[in-house]
């Protein structure tokens, strides 16, 4: 099949993929030099999920990801700065280095985190679809997770509360074969996730995650369905991650010749390749695609060293919404209550997006 | 006004339905039967399934909702049936609705109240009797209140909804059936704790369900010429020290009572607080009186047994001031 995308576009998301490829390379090497802590969760390999889907939604959707979500971050518009800053635990950082790789989230572009509890977005990700319904808005909210959440309680609670309520969620499933180091078939009596999914009379389909272009086709698919008010969906994107699943892990569990195997199919080369093939890419193009991607880590990484750190007197801030003035007692006496004040916080129905 | 804890909390739902569009009740049995201690009855006819939204059993999966809803602009109303049903949902309170503010650098506040029975007294065994309070006094990120008035268990909704982060409302399952009189000014904080009888002997330090005790102790000690002071905690978290200590400074003494079991107790926090602040100011040494370490039995007068009375709370007073 040849690409069905002008050369314009078809150049951003391979730009796209390289972007999260060599900003990811450049945390493991930072992460060997001890400037990116705690857990670092790679997401190389899987880089056609997140941007063949992430370019399938609008500005006002709701994203919710997991502890591997650096990609989803970069495509959904998070600035590179700020997310290699919250790597370094800056206060530049994207939350304020109060979360961490694990922890990215982004008010201004509806990223709801980088959450490390697996199925934990899953529940959340209904609620948004029951405030987005409730309140009347075309939204969708596009759940990531991998096939390892499908085996807690989280995603068959959220599949049920969203396809008894057809709530706009999209459930997106990354299938990376491996729960950390379990293989899908050592966790899951049924591995065809799909199955699982429909049984909550939920509409799914499956897709290659190593070619971008059905991921992408699927996902608008998959956007339409649920942004027309036609319930939930659930998308299966079948993937494989290349690198170890965080940086403590010795990798016993599956063979080399497994991941060879998969790294031919590799998103990046083959996707190229293909471009290359229809006059949509010369390797000059991709030399300057690649280099743009260096330049952006490279600023990225310079914009994390400068930053400052914040003072440790700070510690306690953000625990708890600042008492605020602007919120007074309900006034004494018969009446019905004032409307409850918004939230001070962003994004929480007060100064957040719309 | 004469009316029951049950209606007042019926009320306060009511009016906070009534007035901003974006409240809505979600929970377990909410709707169509009405609420499982009858808190919401007659809600689904007036408000509509919309925003009176009977939920599966999926304690974990619709507090979650509730935090994305409350995310996404709503001001959720969430009912979990009780204190032992909500460790289904622990994850997201713990994990999610309690941290995410934080861990998300003050980008996201999470405006939920979460609504629950807890306590024991009906016989219901050791799944549907524990008091868990100080497992989410524990917790920063949360507010916990537990209304054990009239007066409170109609005013506390009303500035929970409109705090901008998580609120956990404990309601004593116990209360549901006390009646007494809703004062005019029933308006409230859901900040400090209040005094509920003065004295000058010995304080008496609640809150919850066993408030209704320790105010008959105050009165039984009351008749033996001690006089009790009782405060009542309201908000178990951020515990206000200030009321506390003001009162042990009048009267030098203190017995704590709560319904959690002892060990790593709210008695504990409480009892802890007094020492670091009012060490100097004690005549004796702090006493609790809480439930006995055994899950709830089902026997009546085991269960009596196993939590404080008003016989247990006397004789502690008894025995801090030496008689």
């Amino acid at each position: 099949m040849t690409v069905p995308y002008d050369k314009t576009f078809a150049q951003k998301l391979l730009h796209d993929m390289l972007r999260i490829r060599r900003m990811e390379e450049k945390c493991a090497e930072l992460y060997g030099a001890q400037k990116i802590r705690g857990f670092l969760h790679l997401y190389i390999g899987e880089e056609a999920c997140a941007v063949g889907a992430l370019h399938a939604l609008a500005p006002g959707d709701n994203i919710v990801a997991t502890y591997r979500e650096h990609g989803h971050a970069l495509v959904r518009g998070v600035p590179m700065d700020a997310i290699m800053a919250e790597m370094f635990g800056k206060s530049a950082g994207c939350s304020r280095g109060r979360g961490g790789s694990m922890h990215l989230f982004d008010a201004a572009t509806r990223f709801y985190g980088g959450n490390a509890i697996v199925g934990g977005g899953l529940p959340l990700a209904a609620g948004f679809g029951l405030a987005d319904k409730l309140q009347k808005r075309q939204a969708v909210t596009a759940v990531f997770f991998g096939e390892g959440a499908m085996a807690e309680g989280a995603f068959h609670e959220s599949m049920n509360l969203a396809a008894l309520w057809q709530l706009p969620v999209l459930f997106c499933c990354e299938n990376n074969l491996y729960a950390m180091g379990t293989a899908l078939a050592r966790s899951e009596a049924q591995t065809d996730l799909c199955a699982k999914a429909a049984s909550y009379a939920v509409p799914t389909l499956k897709a290659d995650g190593m070619d971008i272009v059905a991921v992408h086709e699927a996902m608008k698919l998959a956007a339409r369905h649920v942004r027309d008010g036609l319930g939930p969906f659930f998308l299966e994107l079948q993937t494989y991650r290349f690198r170890a699943h965080s940086m403590f892990d010795p990798e016993l569990y599956r063979d080399k010749a497994e991941v060879e195997e998969w790294k031919t199919r590799g998103p990046l080369h083959t996707f190229s390749a293909r471009l290359k093939a229809e006059s949509k890419l010369t390797e000059e193009e991709f030399l300057a695609l690649d280099a743009r991607a260096n330049a952006e880590v490279q600023a990225s990484v310079d914009f994390a060293e400068a930053a400052p750190w914040e003072p440790v007197e700070d510690l306690l801030k953000d625990v708890v919404t600042p008492p605020s003035p602007s919120i007074p007692l309900p006034p004494a006496g018969e009446g019905s209550n004032p409307p409850p004040s918004p939230a001070r916080g962003r994004g929480a129905g007060g100064e957040g997006p719309p | 006004m004469k009316m029951t804890y049950r209606e007042a909390i019926r009320q306060a739902m009511h009016e906070a339905l009534a007035a901003d569009p974006r409240v809505f009740l979600m929970g377990e049995d909410v709707g169509k039967y009405g609420g499982t201690y009858a808190c919401s009855k007659g809600f689904l006819e007036e408000f509509g399934p919309e925003r009176i939204r009977d939920t599966p059993l999926s304690e974990l999966g619709f507090v979650g909702a509730g935090i994305g809803a409350a995310l996404g602009g709503l001001r959720p109303i969430v009912e979990v049936m009780t204190v032992n049903f909500s460790l289904l949902a622990l994850d997201q309170i713990v994990n999610t609705a309690a941290a995410l503010r934080h861990m998300s650098g003050g980008q996201f506040s999470v405006p939920l109240v979460l609504r629950m029975a807890t306590g024991a007294g009906r016989q219901l065994a050791a799944q549907h009797s524990h008091s868990l309070e100080n497992w989410y006094a524990h917790i920063p990120g949360i507010r916990v209140l537990a209304p054990a008035t009239i007066a409170d268990a109609r005013g506390m909704l009303g500035p929970a909804l409109a705090d901008p982060d998580p609120v956990v409302i404990f309601e004593h399952a116990q209360l549901y059936n006390l009646e007494g009189e809703l004062p005019d000014d029933w308006r409230c904080d859901i900040a400090t704790a209040a005094v509920r009888r003065e004295g000058t002997d010995v304080s008496l330090i609640t809150y919850g369900g066993s408030l209704p005790k320790v105010l008959a102790a105050a009165g039984q000690l009351a008749a033996e010429g001690i006089a009790a002071e009782v405060i009542d905690l309201r908000v178990l978290r951020p515990l206000d020290t200030e009321t506390i200590a003001a009162s042990l400074r009048k009267t030098h003494k203190a017995v704590v009572v709560d319904e959690g079991w002892r060990s790593g107790s709210l008695a504990a926090e409480v009892m802890a607080c007094i020492v670091e602040q009012c060490f100097f100011d004690l005549d004796a040494p702090v006493a609790r009186v809480c439930s006995e370490e055994v899950p709830i039995p089902y026997a009546k007068h085991m269960e009596e047994a196993a939590l404080p009375q008003v016989s247990k709370i006397v004789a502690a007073v008894r025995q801090v001031l030496g008689k």
